[in-house]
């Protein structure tokens, strides 16, 4: 398989789970501020804090209002993780290997970029938010569930999966990391039935509720969400989950032994620490920890199998 | 309402179907009453189906628009099939062998020993002025002395039923993925004209096209590795090159997928490492190729290429330079390229031309501008020409002075009455006019495609048949002469 298109496959796969992602933190973001108390409600701004896009929102924007945040998140094109341009991003790396994408999954994928863009006015109201967010989840799923259920398991099926949990992980990792550190200060225990409703949201904006109801048994409270979501095995959406994921998928692949070995460092580093022992401070850091090796697990991946950037072909020539 | 094929207009053209009013041309007689049986109501309706088929089977051409950006169009297609007996097609099929054959020896001759210069047959001049002729091929010999493997040439008839060739592709002809995605759709919307006719197949043609180009191999002995080389998913080309690609099983690679090691090779970057390419059928021009040799800012390309393919480690089809013979001054000369390489008269005319860089041709195209076809060298797709009879005296005028400027530049041939073919409009069978882009390929063996893609200008009267200015397409049916059953 041609590395460009191990690339092209790889960013399709991401770009479409990222859009996902984001419209998950938008629907549960404006749930959780109908439930908590005015005083103490964080507003939209942890939403930029997620996706990192605080200098270029602020560039366009003088404050972190509900309209603003919510049009930059799902619509704005100067903003390279808004899922209108994820969506744009995942067309034009599907565009280019159409003949290893089954045609439904490009018609969908095609079809639910046009919702995003026709349909953008009604997203950004209040009213028609809900049934907007919900057809975009609606449409990622699908694809995803066609693209493993149709397409040919060989090398671009492992790319796709190396894809689609490098990015889960990356984000579920930044949505615990600004969901559990601005809310509430800790130790007040008047402010607890907030707290439980903060954490559900957590665990909402990763459509872990249920399942950490069915496999948790216990009052949902910070520490055994910090652990269901960094290192619950089963949970498809926790950082273990995505981790162990990426080691099947590197496993398969050929010339494997740097990326896995970058791999095992990120799953030890995620093992080493037991989350509902570590303070705000501690929980940071840990995170910032997690971030650093997904990151380098990235480079890896492109280092080993992708194509030099424009501009560099000559360096990595003398590897052929 | 009805069809009824004594209104049908087929007297001022050659018509493909009809031969004079109410009647068909013997090979297609059981044809027209089977049109007449479905009805206008059900043609519209089956015209309607094809367009759902096309929009859904994702066949598009891409076009760019005045934003700027670029846009997928379905491919203009209309149902009804244009029919040349089988005997006349195997006449025309010797007729092009035959000249792609002395172009090749041509293209040779011109990159090497230049003998048809020196004996006084083609003028050196012409070849100083060719804009496509590359000096960094000359002293090349590509793999079996071929340099033109994949050659589209466009054929007219006139009023008279005679056929011509209009001009020959050299360089990257395209529309044969067109060619085959319309027997496919007449396949479908059109089953039960198959069942009383048997048009001979066209679909063998991506691996007469893949045999031809591992047979370019530098590496016979192993299984080659051929690759189809895109410009990228903006080119207007695009969908022929993937679709091409898949249906060979090649990969379709971009010129960042490859690179040149310092052995000369020609590799691309794979999952597994490094992989040796051998064949490259490019749908790049030649200026692109490699930006070491032309274009030094062309990302588009692969540096090195030009170095690889004259070091004789990776077959480049079509070779560079090839595209020396396609221009429309060359294509003048064709008639006289025959008889001197191959010593035999041209089975198929060439439209009579008058090349301006002789001063009685120029003072007669300037005179008779009115009823000629004023055509620049090296444009294609219709654009930059003058069409006599549609034009006005200003632009005539205008046209005149650029020929004057530049004299070699032009040729002028006498406007034909290209034949038509009866095409869906409205609800209505009316004639429109047709060309005929056959496919030839050359290797060990020479091969042509069982017809070619017919393209119709679907505006009345027009004689523009391009898609990219509102041309459409119909399914080109090779019939033999005595159709089954019927």
């Amino acid at each position: 398989m041609l590395s460009r298109v191990a690339e092209n496959i790889y960013w399709l796969s991401r770009y479409v789970e990222r859009a996902e992602n984001t419209a998950r933190i938008v629907t549960v973001n404006a749930n959780l501020l109908m439930d908590l108390p005015r005083g103490i409600a964080p507003g939209w701004r942890p939403l930029i804090d997620i996706t990192g896009a605080n200098a270029l929102f602020e560039e366009h924007h003088k404050e972190y209002g509900e309209r603003q945040v919510v049009r930059f998140l799902i619509g704005d094109e100067r903003n390279a993780g808004s899922i209108l341009s994820a969506l744009v991003a995942a067309r034009e790396n599907c565009r280019t290997i159409r003949d290893f994408v089954p045609r439904e999954a490009w018609e969908l994928l095609n079809e639910l970029y046009l919702y995003a863009r026709e349909e953008l006015s009604r997203g950004t109201t209040k009213s028609g938010r809900h049934a907007y967010l919900k057809h975009l989840i609606q449409g990622t799923q699908t694809i995803s569930g066609m693209l493993s259920g149709t397409m040919l398991h060989d090398q671009g099926y492992d790319f796709l999966h190396l894809g689609r949990f490098l990015e889960r992980a990356d984000m579920t990792t930044r949505i615990i990391d600004v969901r559990s550190a601005n809310l509430l200060p800790e130790e007040t225990t008047d402010l607890r039935p907030f707290e439980t409703i903060q954490w559900v949201s957590v665990l909402k904006s990763l459509t872990g509720y249920q399942a950490y109801r069915r496999s948790e048994q216990v009052r949902v409270q910070r520490g055994p969400v910090l652990r269901f979501l960094f290192q619950h095995q089963d949970f498809p959406r926790s950082v273990r989950f995505s981790v162990d994921s990426l080691q099947t998928g590197l496993a398969k692949l050929p010339r494997n032994e740097g990326a896995l070995r970058v791999a095992g460092r990120l799953k030890r580093t995620l093992e080493g620490v037991e989350p509902r022992r570590l303070n705000q401070q501690q929980l940071k850091q840990f995170v910032d920890d997690l971030q650093v090796g997904i990151g380098e697990l990235h480079d890896e991946i492109a280092r080993t199998w992708f194509p030099p950037p424009l501009g560099m072909e000559s360096q990595s020539q003398s590897q052929g | 309402m009805s069809i009824d094929w004594n209104a049908y207009p087929c007297a001022d053209f050659y018509d493909e179907l009809v031969a004079e009013p109410g009647c068909g041309r013997p090979a297609v007689e059981g044809l027209l009453a089977d049109l007449e049986a479905l009805g206008p109501d059900e043609l519209v309706a089956r015209q309607e189906a094809a367009n759902v088929s096309i929009k859904e089977m994702g066949i598009t051409f891409t076009v760019y628009s005045e934003e700027g950006g670029t846009i997928d169009r379905t491919w203009p297609f209309d149902i009804i099939p244009r029919i040349i007996p089988q005997s006349e097609w195997e006449q025309v099929e010797a007729g092009l062998k035959q000249r792609v054959q002395a172009l090749n020896l041509f293209i040779d001759d011109l990159y090497h020993d230049q003998k048809i210069i020196a004996d006084g047959v083609f003028p050196r001049e012409v070849l100083a002025k060719s804009v496509n002729f590359r000096p960094q091929c000359v002293g090349v010999s590509p793999p079996l002395g071929i340099w033109a493997h994949i050659c589209g040439s466009d054929l007219v008839r006139d009023g008279d039923g005679t056929i011509y060739v209009l001009e020959d592709n050299l360089r990257v002809p395209s529309g044969v993925s067109y060619m085959l995605e319309n027997r496919l759709v007449t396949k479908r919307v059109f089953p039960e004209l198959f069942e009383h006719y048997a048009p001979l197949p066209v679909d063998d043609y991506p691996s007469q096209l893949f045999d031809t180009l591992a047979a370019l191999s530098p590496r016979p002995a192993d299984y080659p590795e051929v690759v189809v080389l895109t410009p990228g998913i903006y080119n207007s080309a695009y969908f022929e090159h993937a679709y091409l690609a898949q249906q060979m099983g090649c990969e379709l690679v971009e010129g960042r997928d490859l690179f040149v090691d310092d052995d000369d090779c020609v590799y691309m970057r794979t999952v597994d490492g490094a992989s040796r390419v051998d064949v490259v059928y490019r749908r790049i021009d030649d200026l692109f190729l490699d930006p070491e040799a032309f274009h030094p800012d062309s990302a588009l390309g692969v540096p090195g290429l030009m170095r690889a393919w004259k070091a004789g480690k990776v077959a480049l089809a079509n070779a560079p330079g090839a595209g020396v013979a396609d221009d429309k001054v060359v294509y003048a000369f064709v008639p006289e390229i025959i008889r001197y390489y191959l010593d035999a008269e041209p089975i198929i005319p060439n439209v009579p031309t008058y090349r301006c860089m002789d001063p009685d041709s120029l003072a007669y195209t300037l005179e008779h501008m009115e009823e000629l076809v004023v055509k620049p060298a090296n444009e294609s797709g219709g654009y930059g020409m003058l069409v006599g009879p549609a034009s006005t005296k200003a632009e005539r005028e205008t046209f005149a002075e650029l020929v004057k400027k530049d004299p070699r530049n032009y040729i002028s041939q006498p406007a034909l009455k290209l034949s038509t073919v009866p095409t869906i409009i409205g609800s209505k069978l009316e004639p429109r006019h047709v060309d005929l882009r056959p496919f030839i390929l050359s290797a060990d063996r020479q091969q042509v495609t069982m017809g070619g893609l017919t393209r119709v200008a679907m505006r009345k009267g027009s004689l523009v048949v391009n898609s990219s200015q509102g041309g459409g397409s119909k399914d080109t049916w090779i019939l033999p002469e005595q159709p089954e059953g019927n």
